[in-house]
């Protein structure tokens, strides 16, 4: 019985225990208008933590564009939702789970996927395609990491892809895309951050507003058990220590099979009309699904725990309405209509019971077994949480000189060495081996799956549309400077669904930061969430929704800033979807470029730019210097173009400019197409490794038929974007590049696939 | 004629079977419940991919006690066609329908990619219209395609032609560089002893449009209805 656990008297120090201030408890004395008791300290405690409330992030996050004309709803639901044209919306989101994929790689991982397709198909849209961006410590031992911090980066790597496939393999969402990268800060702190997209029609998406007194709250799906709670607060609102492992019942265990049947028979469940709201219970459970749909919906809620399928004996109040056990969700139905609901969940052999029922009067009331466990006002619980202006400061200005940039090589020399090595550079090296362990393919609207575009491109069967989604973020570029690596991140992301053929039209957002206690990384936070509004803004891709995850680090160092962005984007038409291999020998190569043929107006100092590069980290060992300067109409500029020459059908294959610049683009070209290679010979102001592996963006590689080279030009000019024929495909299976009349790469393609395309297994000592 | 698509709970690839053949085969079809007692007359049965039961136990262990595999081995008694798909395929082997088993990949990892596969014989429903040594490019995606059986059964299969399809290089080389999963003889398919059941890990229904990068998979269901159409006429 649940007696002995309500008897403990509240104290501040029991407070203060569960991270509650003491302002926030004079706060939650006020509105009782007592004391809390236990259950209710817990509830507090955990829709006041960070991952819920969003106490630090809330004054900052109002300053994003959330607003557009394809807009149906953005921040504040599960999901953000577009109109996507034919009477259809898309429903997407970013959300992270990354403190529990470092204490338990396959189960954290396995979860954040479980816990974003529900928020997904909560919103009545089934989902049709997930991506995941995961950052991780370096997998080899180097000067900044130890041969045993290696091989636990490399275990972490392995369970989050295991965990990753295993979930949406089973659930049967194909895995699409999304982007590795290494760096040693995300060592002890890896970020897992997972997208998903659904589609329905308009007049079928569900809201989570509990409306109608006196209609039936059901609860659906699996049992309720111990694991995940205090999931929200003391995993994901709180740094990690040396008793880290201990964390382990904090996390959730996940079961796919499961959220495939919930899948089902919600969606059917919808389409009786009986069902009035519904939200899936994810971070803080039962607590969060009820007083968030009460307080949307202006009502109350009362539920009678006893109701409440559980897989454990003698749990109490506490530990059921903070349980965070996976799939399940939490709908209202129309009184009388409540049988027609349960019926379906019957047929799919799901729990389904009626817990409760929407009352006025707004309060949040948890009876158990006839005595009143929690009694507490939903709309101040769930939405009038603490909300901190926390202190920011700018960090002192790095006082850097030439000494400590990046020396680059005399002139002539040959590359191809170095070049072989940035291939097989972790960040850079092919992910096959990833990107296989994921079904991309079931369903069958997989035009360009891992691999193939810049971004990810699914049709849409009842439709000639297709839908294209990138994931984007670089956590280097924001340590150097936050707003630009942010901006960056937007500007990726779009000019990647654009190299697709697509136009970006909406973007979600996981912003990835270390303690916001500290004023520097406030500081980091408050000038990404700047980057990221002035970018989006300018690109036409508001902000739907996604989340915030700080507290990533461990033993007071923290993660480099890392905003990731996630960009949707419209192909009108899906057979005129544009791919990233080259397609025929004879074709020209051209390179665009945003900021014109002269390149940027004003040039930043070569060395301090390059600094900041993947080649300069690979080679030299250096991060340093600044992210390239970003001009973000030349990156709309190149995003219309990319669009045009897709629905135009004048080019052969798009790649856009990003990690290892140029020389890389070109090679990904060759590697992906059926044998071919390149020859390339251009020239150029700025040195050869400045030239051939700089990272500006506003620019991207096209491979053209020479009968449409004169309507690429034309076309190029027409939206103010230098054009430079720089090559050739052709049919000698080499990568030849020359640059002011020197061979600086010469090698055959093969062998340059060699080096990446096995590097990752190479490295995870696969056989 | 009409297909049926029988839907287990945890099925994924009921949808995609039912568009290869009703929307771009534009044939009839329709989806059966695995409760359902009966199989809504339908002339050809496709146990589709999946993970029926979450593949809790083993892969297909749970779903061949379905209510509905009593009217599909009754279907396959009197002379049906049944094609299983991957996971269906499973599912067939668990309820013996088929010879042999499956085990964990030999890589110990999923793997989705296209793999060849190459036709070995023409005499069944489900290779009639391909030629014989024809090689098809497929997509697989599992991690339990590991078909295993024993010497006796293999000497079985390979006397009586019941081998419908084994991995190969994309030369069509019989070659353990071209299996995936480490089956034995580099089987990706087989079919029963009197060729009405057959079995394959591949997905056909991911490889019948050429904006999915191959249709290389419409040649067996196009057998299938060869061979439904041959039937209905010897019986007219």
């Amino acid at each position: 019985m649940a007696t002995a656990q309500t008897e403990i008297k509240v104290t501040p120090e029991i407070a203060a225990e569960h991270g509650i201030t003491p302002e926030e408890y004079a706060r939650i004395q006020q509105i009782l208008g007592r004391v809390p008791n236990i259950t209710e300290l817990g509830i507090f405690t955990v829709m006041w933590s960070e991952h819920c409330s969003y106490k630090s992030s809330k004054v900052h996050l109002k300053r994003l564009p959330t607003r557009g004309k394809l807009v149906v709803q953005g921040p504040g639901e599960n999901a953000g939702v577009v109109d996507i044209g034919d009477g259809l919306v898309a429903a997407f989101k970013i959300e992270s789970h990354n403190h529990p994929s470092y204490v338990e790689p396959f189960q954290g991982a396995t979860t954040g996927v479980g816990g974003i397709l529900r928020d997904i198909f909560t919103m009545g849209a089934r989902p049709i395609a997930v991506l995941d961006s995961l950052r991780f410590g370096e997998i080899t031992a180097s000067p900044t990491t130890s041969q045993e911090d290696a091989a636990k980066n490399r275990r972490i790597l392995d369970g989050v892809v295991r965990g990753v496939g295993s979930y949406g393999n089973c659930f049967g969402v194909p895995t699409v895309g999304g982007e590795v990268a290494f760096e040693p800060c995300y060592a002890q702190n890896p970020l897992v951050n997972a997208l998903a997209l659904g589609i329905a029609r308009k007049e079928e998406i569900f809201l989570a507003k509990a409306k109608g007194i006196g209609n039936p709250v059901i609860y659906v799906g699996a049992k309720t058990g111990r694991d995940g709670i205090h999931g929200a607060s003391l995993l994901a609102s709180a740094e990690f220590t040396e008793e880290s492992q201990q964390k382990r019942p904090n996390v959730q265990v996940g079961d796919p099979f499961m959220e495939k049947l919930l899948l089902e028979a919600c969606l059917e469940a919808m389409k009786t009309g009986a069902v009035v709201a519904i939200q899936d219970m994810g971070a803080a459970g039962l607590t969060c699904s009820t007083c968030e749909m009460a307080s949307r919906g202006g009502t109350g809620i009362e539920i009678d725990l006893a109701k409440v399928p559980q897989r454990e004996t003698g749990m109490t109040p506490y530990e059921i309405m903070l349980s965070e056990s996976q799939e399940r969700m939490l709908l209202v139905a129309e009184k009388g209509r409540e049988y027609e609901v349960l019926a379906v969940f019957k047929k799919w052999g799901l729990d389904a019971t009626v817990v409760g029922d929407v009352t006025d009067g707004g309060l949040l009331v948890v009876k158990d077994h006839g005595r009143m466990a929690a009694q507490i006002p939903a709309h101040p619980l769930a939405e009038e949480g603490p909300v901190y202006n926390r202190p920011i400061a700018e960090p002192a200005p790095r006082k850097e000189t030439e000494k400590d940039w990046y020396k680059f090589a005399a002139e002539g020399t040959n590359l191809t060495a170095n070049f072989q090595k940035l291939l097989a550079s972790p960040t850079i090296a092919s992910k096959h081996w990833i990107t296989e362990q994921y079904d991309s393919m079931v369903r069958t609207n997989t035009l360009a799956g891992p691999g193939a575009s810049d971004a990810a491109v699914v049709r849409i069967k009842e439709t000639k549309r297709a839908l294209a989604l990138a994931t984007d973020g670089n956590g280097r570029w924001c340590q150097l400077d936050p707003k630009v690596g942010a901006m960056h991140a937007v500007a990726e992301a779009a000019r990647n669904v654009a190299t697709s053929g697509a136009r970006p039209i909406a973007a979600t957002n996981c912003l990835n930061f270390g303690s916001p206690e500290k004023p520097e990384v406030m500081w980091q936070f408050s000038q990404a969430i700047d980057g990221v509004g002035e970018a989006c803004i300018a690109l036409g891709t508001p902000i739907t929704g996604g989340n915030v995850s700080f507290y990533n680090e461990t033993l007071r160092k923290s993660i480099y800033p890392t905003p990731v962005i996630g960009i949707l984007g419209i192909l009108q038409d899906a057979s005129k979807v544009l791919k990233l291999a080259f397609k025929n020998p004879g074709d020209v190569i051209i390179l665009l470029d945003g900021l014109g043929p002269g390149g940027p107006a004003n040039r930043a100092n070569p060395a301090q730019e390059f600094s900041s590069s993947e080649y300069a980290k690979t080679i030299g060992g250096i991060v340093a210097g600044e992210p390239p300067a970003i001009d973000l109409n030349a990156e709309k500029r190149l995003i219309d173009a990319l669009i045009a020459f897709a629905e135009a059908g004048t080019v052969r294959s798009a790649h856009d400019l990003s990690d290892g610049g140029l020389a890389a683009a070109l090679a990904e070209s060759c590697f992906a197409s059926q044998g071919l290679g390149a020859t390339v010979d251009f020239d150029g102001e700025a040195n050869a490794e400045f030239a051939l592996f700089g990272e500006r963006g506003a620019r991207a590689v096209l491979s053209v038929a020479p009968q449409q080279v004169a309507a690429v030009l034309a076309t190029a000019r027409q939206y103010t974007l230098g054009a430079r024929q720089i090559g050739k495909v052709t049919d000698d299976n080499a990568l030849c590049i020359q640059y002011k009349g020197v061979a600086v790469i010469s090698a055959p393609v093969p062998t340059l696939k060699d080096h990446w395309a096995h590097s990752l297994e190479r490295n995870l000592n696969i056989p | 004629m009409k297909f049926g698509v029988v839907v287990f709970p945890g099925s994924n690839c009921d949808h995609d079977a039912f568009h290869a053949i009703g929307h771009v085969l534009q044939k009839p079809v329709e989806f059966i419940w695995h409760q359902s007692q009966d199989l809504h007359q339908c002339d050809a049965i496709i146990l589709p991919g999946g993970f029926s039961y979450g593949d809790y136990l083993r892969t297909g262990a749970i779903a061949r006690f379905s209510p509905v595999m009593k009217s599909v081995e009754k279907f396959v008694s009197s002379g049906g066609l049944v094609l299983g798909i991957c996971n269906g395929f499973q599912i067939l082997l668990e309820a013996g329908l088929l010879p042999g088993a499956m085990m964990r990949n030999s890589g110990l990892r999923f793997i989705c990619k296209h793999v060849h596969i190459r036709v070995e014989n023409t005499n069944s429903p489900f290779t009639c219209a391909a030629q014989p040594g024809q090689v098809l490019t497929i997509p697989i995606a599992h991690s339990d395609g590991n078909y295993t059986c024993d010497e006796a059964t293999l000497r079985e299969l390979e006397k009586n032609q019941q081998i419908l399809f084994r991995y190969t290089t994309a030369s069509g080389k019989n070659d353990a560089a071209g299996n995936p999963n480490g089956s034995v003889a580099n089987i990706a398919g087989i079919c029963n002893h009197a060729r009405n059941v057959a079995g394959l890990m591949p997905h056909p229904e991911r490889a019948v449009e050429q904006v999915l990068d191959s249709n290389d998979g419409l040649v067996i269901f196009r057998s299938m209805i060869e061979a439904l159409v041959g039937a209905a006429k010897a019986t007219a």
